[in-house]
């Protein structure tokens, strides 16, 4: 399994039977494969999808079904379709229990920045400060650092929000870690890890409990 | 009866210099290719396009902004488009850029006749730094203003005559919000039936929303499955 593999595998353990979720670009969307029979959710894709299914077998496509990434997707019984004024007031009016989102960094305090680096990497917005801010829950599913090796949790974010205090749950190939009012809080880590790797390896405080954690 | 039906070749003088055109679609569903290249063979220029996105490298949108008749587009993510992101970065396009749900809203508003509305979402980002804002109940919120366009140019699957339109699947998009905010309305169609066909309950854009219907004669390459995408 792919490090990408074991973050999406993790994430999947956070959906609870009839949640509508959505799935950001990259890791997210790894999740449906670790969903089973017994957690029956909706997934909400932006472009105006609620009952998505996985994506569709090579030779099945159909033009006018695709994901908010551009790839070719299936239906779940029971899907319909939405305007983009509508999708967006599933997310915005607060129907949406989970977006799963990816990150360039997080701060202590669950302030998320994923848009924007200015100067090299200015895409636009999409959907993603909708979701980050009106979700009921945002988990963003990341590596633990960036390609270079530098954390991507920090005291504070360096680059432009894309909204602030959202993040509730950081699931990354190391650890589980929780934002909460008193700081970050470990609360797993990798089968492959340890506290002190962890602890190197993340930009801000960690508030470590007493005892052995448990491992994924 | 009302016959909404028109050849492609008289929608042409539709399209002047300067205007403000509103195209449907997220990526290849709902976007109405054969009236962009009938608004690209016009020649017409300096034109402010609003779309989602600006379709992917050499397609759709992107070859309105690629041949230099695009001065600014309205737009939420040009992830999936290098082309146009480079030309935004050499300053050879002026971009503005939406929260999705908010540029879709700011199209609804338009096409119901409102000024705008009130929205909570980037209020802490770079995003409120140049915008008016208001304070309602105690929090400071962004008023957003209203879009309108000079002309939509729309896909739908199915239309009647009098141009009561359906739209099929994911390319439902910003397809029926564009179709209620411009002054004039043009839906390129792939099929149409006689007026009383269709199902009241069935029909997404009612017809008085609507100027001009286009049947398209074939569905070219460009509407068809991008190998790219193909697992």
């Amino acid at each position: 399994m792919s490090y990408k593999e074991k973050i999406a595998k993790r994430a999947a353990r956070e959906v609870l039977p009839g949640q509508v979720i959505n799935l950001g670009i990259g890791i997210p969307t790894l999740i449906p494969d670790f969903l089973t029979a017994e957690t029956p959710v909706w997934v909400h894709s932006e472009n105006g999808i609620l009952g998505m299914g996985r994506r569709c077998r090579r030779g099945a496509e159909d033009r006018n079904l695709i994901d908010a990434g551009g790839n070719y997707v299936t239906l779940q019984p029971g899907a319909a379709f939405l305007d983009s004024g509508l999708s967006f007031a599933l997310v915005r009016g607060g129907r949406l229990d989970v977006a799963f989102l990816g990150a360039l960094e997080i701060s202590r305090a669950g302030d998320l920045a994923n848009w924007i680096i200015p100067g090299k990497y200015a895409p636009g917005i999409g959907g993603g400060m909708e979701l980050a801010q009106k979700a009921r829950r945002v988990i963003v599913t990341t590596t633990h650092t960036t390609r270079s090796g530098a954390p991507k949790i920090l005291n504070h974010c360096t680059l432009p929000l894309t909204a602030k205090s959202c993040v509730n749950t950081i699931i990354t190939e190391l650890a589980v870690i929780e934002v909460t009012t008193e700081g970050l809080l470990l609360l797993e880590i990798a089968a492959e890890s340890d506290v002190k790797q962890v602890l190197a390896k993340t930009g801000a405080p960690l508030i470590v409990p007493k005892g052995k954690l448990p491992v994924f | 009866m009302i016959d909404k039906i028109c050849l492609i070749e008289n929608i042409r003088s539709r399209f002047k210099d300067g205007m403000t055109v509103m195209v449907g679609g997220f990526g290849v569903p709902g976007t109405p290719f054969t009236l962009i290249d009938t608004l690209l063979a016009t020649g017409v220029s300096d034109l402010t396009l609003i779309k989602n996105e600006a379709n992917e490298d050499h397609m759709g949108l992107s070859k309105l902004i690629e041949a230099s008749h695009c001065r600014k587009i309205i737009t939420s993510h040009l992830g999936l488009n290098a082309t146009v992101i480079g030309m935004m970065n050499r300053g050879e396009i002026a971009v503005e850029f939406y929260p999705q749900g908010i540029l879709a809203e700011k199209i609804r508003a338009g096409g119901a006749g409102l000024f705008g509305f009130l929205t909570d979402i980037g209020i802490d980002t770079i995003l409120s730094d140049k915008k008016q804002t208001v304070t309602v109940g105690g929090r400071k919120v962004i008023a957003e203003p209203a879009l309108r366009a000079d002309v939509a140019l729309i896909h739908a699957a199915l239309a009647d005559r009098s141009g009561n339109l359906v739209y099929e699947k994911s390319a439902r998009n910003f397809n029926p919000l564009m179709a209620t905010a411009a002054d004039t309305v043009i839906a390129e169609v792939e099929r149409v039936v006689e007026t009383g066909s269709l199902d009241p309950d069935q029909i997404h854009t009612p017809g008085a929303f609507v100027d001009h219907v286009v049947e398209i004669k074939e569905l070219t390459q460009e509407y068809g499955i991008l190998a790219h995408h193909v697992i």
